[in-house]
């Protein structure tokens, strides 16, 4: 562990951690291996063992797909003067997998500027990846132009809704690629509203609780830091619809570290940034880039890995930095 | 206004009185250009008076982008990426609260006179 890791790991369990009971904080050079687990009954079918499930083994219908977020296509500060190499890098990585994930997803902030040269690079970038569909939910630096045109352009799917929330199915696991990064109130959060919280109470509506749930948003969830506006003001409601399932696995981008939270069955996950790390919560002045020396910087960035196993466990994450 | 600058850095809540302060009528009068300094996801300072018709300029000191929304009224600035400016005049008397579109916890307010 680097000084910086160390330290982000201290300020978490002092500040955070009794009020938002995260499970878990830790950056280990080699990977962290995350299971989904938390003191769930084991008889629902929540408690995994990541080790013991083999990514893509004997199981039929398992699958492993990778999250990656934060990419900042058009950053060139100093804290990441080439973040077009680090998401090559991110993308390398995922293309030397032993098991090729079945597709992937980006949890937000593509580009930097909602430029539509950032857009066509970042699409040139993720092109290269060699899973199946990438499906991508946008942050908030995707949609500066205030409509989402160029990001819906390029990532909506045609029948998404409102502005640009969509679900799918992949293997029997239901995905709900939501917007929480437009209409955002002053002194305010990330947002759903009205009309895509109706959407996703009328998507849930009929499903079997034993349905796994996979959420996509780009800011988190769960109230992270509300004072750096690390949190969703009105996620409560979409929680509510979402705690009768028994596996639900929530993965969110935006703060560009990882963390994780086990509330009841609900498993909330925010993944590194391919681009540049940000401050522990209330550990910096602002939530601004992290400038940290060039050879540690690829330590603090990376992507997450979801396995799968039907049945027998909930989603495991293992998160994986660029070097370590 | 530099005092309160400075000032705002350290102490939010004394930059707060000072630019209040700094509002009284002979400072107010002495409409030269006020700039509004974003910094470290903060508006410095984040409330400030002028006399109707000033411009103020807001300059993007962070190096992540930010854009500013009225809060009550439907104004907009473009996007200030680092090192960015932008002015908006104040014809009207009133007060002008504001807030950062893409980071909605960071909000000020422009104050108004009518002299
Ligand atoms: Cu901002």
């Amino acid at each position: 562990m680097t000084r910086i890791e160390k330290a982000s790991r201290t300020d978490q369990e002092q500040g955070l951690s009794r009020r938002t009971a995260l499970s878990c904080m830790a950056w280990v050079g080699t990977g962290v291996l995350w299971t989904v687990a938390g003191g769930v009954p084991r008889s629902l079918g929540l408690i995994g063992d990541a080790a013991a499930a083999p990514p893509g083994g004997s199981t039929p219908n398992s699958f492993t797909f990778v999250q990656v977020s934060d990419s900042h296509i058009g950053f060139n500060k100093e804290a990441n003067p080439d973040v077009g190499a680090t998401l090559r890098a991110a993308i390398d990585g995922v293309n030397a997998l032993p098991v090729r994930p079945a597709f992937a997803v980006h949890t937000g902030d593509v580009t930097h500027l909602s430029k539509p040269e950032e857009f066509d690079t970042a699409a040139q970038l993720l092109g290269g990846l060699k899973t199946g569909a990438l499906h991508v939910v946008p942050g908030e630096h995707d949609v500066l132009d205030d409509t989402a045109t160029a990001f819906r352009e390029r990532y909506a799917p045609r029948d998404a809704r409102g502005n640009g929330w969509y679900s799918f199915d992949e293997a029997g696991v239901h995905f709900l690629a939501l917007v929480n990064v437009m209409d955002l109130k002053a002194g305010g959060l990330g947002n759903l509203g009205e009309e895509q919280l109706a959407w996703l109470e009328d998507d849930l509506r009929g499903r079997a609780d034993s349905t796994p749930i996979v959420v996509l948003a780009h800011i988190p969830l769960w109230s992270v830091y509300p004072e750096w506006g690390w949190g969703t003001a009105d996620s409560e409601r979409a929680l509510a619809a979402l705690r009768r399932f028994g596996s639900v696995t929530v993965l969110n981008g935006h703060i560009h570290q990882v963390m994780q939270k086990v509330e009841g069955r609900i498993a909330f996950h925010t993944a590194m940034s391919t681009a540049f790390p940000q401050p522990a919560p209330g550990s910096a002045p602002s939530p601004g880039p992290m400038k940290v020396p060039a050879d540690q910087l690829r330590r603090m960035l990376g992507v997450s890995r979801v396995e799968y196993v039907p049945g027998t466990a909930p989603l495991a994450l293992v998160d994986t930095p660029l070097i370590g | 206004m530099t005092i309160v600058r400075r000032m705002a850095g350290a102490l939010p809540g004394a930059a707060l009185a000072l630019a209040l302060l700094a509002a009284a009528p002979p400072q107010a009068r002495a409409a030269g250009p006020v700039e509004i300094r974003i910094d470290n996801f903060t508006f410095n300072p984040p409330v400030i008076t002028v006399p109707k018709g000033t411009a103020v300029t807001w300059l993007n000191a962070d190096d992540i982008p930010h854009k500013l929304a009225g809060s009550d009224r439907p104004w907009k600035s473009p996007v200030l990426d680092t090192d960015q400016r932008f002015s908006m005049t104040f014809a009207e008397p009133g007060t002008y609260p504001y807030f950062c579109s893409l980071h909605p916890h960071m909000t000020g307010t422009v104050v108004v006179t009518a002299e």
